[in-house]
This record gives structure tokens, sequence and C-alpha cells, in this order.
């Protein structure tokens, strides 16, 4: 049985692509047979963060359908070979995905794959209620940032009263925090929410702080997941994510403002 | 005041007022949608039948109250006995 993962927010560009990118290659490069499915139907995108835009032939709508096996849709990762990428229909509208459509496929993965990345669509409608049904765990992905608390706080209410495990009276999703574009030395003056700020106010279970870093630009134009970037400092914390989402206990990281003085007044790099 | 006074009074950061705004928000959003809980009803209906055997109270002599804030949930109970000499009557009748 696989476990089922949402990379979730309400709010859109915060990082919940770059996040599912990373955290499903750090999955699978530690040996466990993974999934990442795009649901942001008419807005694909994880293709591209993956690098594997050019190889979509069939996708999760058309598998829903009925028109392509689950088989044929899924793209292995050129990288890794645990790795398999669902990508979003381009051209479909979000109406084509339904309920027991996604159970359908999810339930088919289940049996080979032993965890399954669901990357949300922003909003708090039909895509996003979609890609969080099912979940067991939700990676609920905030930015320092007052929409982006507010909305991760919705997103919380919905887990909590509209998923699988909430309709049936089960044990709820667990829900873990990865706080992203995180640039401690605005947090410093107090121009940014702090890590503590946040987590007054949501009191989630912490997986990561990732710092915002332009490796993560750099990995999407090349189309690798960040986490493939040993050297950046998004990809390591990404590398922690994956560690301490397994059990592994990793003191956080990227937290502080590193930048001494002389790389402050030089313009270090991040 | 003192000089020390004036050195330390600076503006509010810009996170802290938005961690308060934040804060009321979020605890308006909450209460919105935690409403009272689907048992109440019921609750009250069981309670009014296990004060009735002792004691002879109307319908609405009891009530139950739900509040929620930021970290606890109270259920306020409240019973209005009737006056001591009407239930003499209703007993000695
Ligand atoms: N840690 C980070 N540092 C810098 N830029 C980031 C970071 N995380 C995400 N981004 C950028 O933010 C934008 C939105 O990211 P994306 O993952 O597509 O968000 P979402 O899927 O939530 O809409 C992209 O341009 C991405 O490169
Ligand atoms: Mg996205």
């Amino acid at each position: 049985m696989a476990r089922i993962i949402v990379v979730t927010s309400g709010k859109g560009g915060v990082g919940k692509t770059t996040t599912s990118a990373a955290i499903a290659m750090g999955l699978a490069k530690r040996g466990h047979k993974t999934a990442v499915i795009d649901f942001d139907v008419g807005l694909r995108n994880l293709d591209l963060i993956m690098g594997c835009e050019r190889r979509v032939v069939y996708d999760f709508i058309n598998v829903i359908n009925g028109e392509a096996s689950l088989n044929q849709a899924l793209i292995r990762d050129k990288n890794c070979n645990l790795l398999y990428i669902l990508p979003a229909s381009q051209t479909r509208d979000k109406d084509a995905l339904t309920l027991e459509g996604v159970g359908k496929v999810l339930d088919e993965l289940s049996g080979d794959f032993q965890y399954i990345v669901c990357d949300s669509p922003a909003g708090i409608e039909k895509g996003a209620y979609l890609a969080l049904y099912y979940a067991d765990d939700a990676f609920v992905v905030t930015n320092p940032e007052i929409s982006s608390v507010r909305d991760s706080d919705r997103m919380l209410g919905i887990l909590a009263s509209k998923s699988r495990r909430a309709e049936n009276n089960e044990e709820p999703v667990k829900e873990f925090l990865l706080l992203t574009r995180y640039d401690p030395s605005r947090v410093k003056s107090g121009e940014m929410l702090g890590l503590d700020d946040v987590q007054d106010i949501l009191s989630l279970h912490l997986l990561g702080i990732i710092p915002e870093s332009k490796s993560v630009l750099t990995a999407s134009n090349a189309g690798m997941p960040v986490i493939l970037d040993e050297k950046s400092e998004a990809g390591q914390a990404y590398e922690d994510v994956v560690a301490r989402y397994l059990g592994e206990d990793r003191p956080h990281r990227f937290i502080e403002d590193k930048k001494g003085f002389f790389r402050k007044l030089f313009g270090g790099k991040s | 005041m003192s000089l020390l006074d004036y050195f330390r009074i600076s503006k509010p950061k810009s996170a802290d007022i938005a961690k308060e705004r934040l804060q009321i928000l979020v605890a308006h959003e909450r209460a919105a949608r935690n409403p009272r809980p689907s048992y109440l009803p019921q609750l009250q209906k069981e309670l009014l039948e296990v004060i009735r055997k002792y004691v002879n109270v109307d319908q609405d002599a009891i009530s139950v109250n739900f509040e929620q804030d930021d970290n606890q949930e109270t259920l306020e109970l409240n019973i209005v006995l009737p006056d001591y000499q009407q239930e003499n009557k209703t007993i000695n009748s």
C-alpha cells in the first residue's frame, strides 16, 4: 500500500511544484518507488520542472477516461528509475477530474508504488480538494508572508473536515509544515515573519525551512529538481526534509542569518 | 522621558504588525468554520430527560452553550430550577 502525500497551500506561487518535484526525487533516490502526479489540470508545470515535457504522450485525464492505461501515461524519470511522473492535461478543464476517477488511479498506483506525491493546484476549490481528498500526509507549503499563512490555515481546516480520512472518521491526515522562500536576513530585520511567528499561528510539525535561493530558478531552467543540486542550500534543505519525513532526526538549518559583515558588504551568494 | 527611552522608541517592525493582524484574522476564521458541535441538540435533550427524573422542569429551563477561543472550548450548562414553593404545590396536588 502506497502512502499518499499531498503538497498543498491554498495560495499559488509558494513552491508546491518545486517541493513536489524535490521530495518525489528525494524519496525515489532513497530507494522508494515513487509516483508524482500533477493535479493542476490546464496549467501543467510539473513536467517542466522534472524536465520530461517532451516525453508527455498521455496524461492523468486520459487514464481516468480510459483512453490510455496507467503504464502508457506514466513517464519514467531520466535521473532515477524508481521515479515516475503522471502529467496533467494541458487542454482539458478541471471538471474532467472526478473524485471516483482520481480514486481509481490512486488505487491502481497504490499496488505498485510506495509513495504517491500529489502536486496540488492553487485555490481551495475542486482541484485542490481532489488532490488532498485521498491523502495520508499533507505537506503544507507556506511562505513567511501574511496571505500565505492565512491560506495555509484555511487548507488545514479543509484537511480536517473534507478529506477522506475526516469523512470516514479515520485517523486524521498528518500535517507537516514546509516553510519555503525563507530569507533569514529579512526576518532578522523585522521585515518578514519568522519561523516562530508562523508557528505561533499554525503550530504544525516542522519538516523543514527552505531558504529563498537562486538555485531554484537555475534548477527549473534546466528541468532538474533542485534536490539534485547538492551544493545549493535549497537542495540540502529538501534533502533534510525527505530524511526527516522518513524518520531521521536532523537539526534544522537555514534559520539564522549567516551572512557575516563582510559577505553582506560584498554581496554574498545565496 | 529619559534619554534612554528616547532611543528605545522605534516603530513596530512590519513583521510584528503582520503577525498581530494574522492572529486576529485566523482566530475569527477558525471560529467561523467550527460551528457548534453537532451533538449539542441531542445532549440537551438527554440532559433534560435525566433532570426531569428528579425535578419537574420546563423544556426551556435548560440551556447548553458552546464557546471557543484560541486554545480552549467551553461547554456551559445552565439549568433553572423551579421555585421551591411551586415545586411543593405540584408534588402536593
Ligand atoms: N526556495 C525558493 N527560492 C527561490 N525561488 C523559489 C523557491 N521556491 C519556489 N521558488 C520560485 O517560486 C515560483 C513558484 O514556485 P512553484 O513551485 O511553481 O509554486 P506553486 O506550485 O506553489 O505555484 C517559481 O518561479 C519558483 O522558481
Ligand atoms: Mg504548481
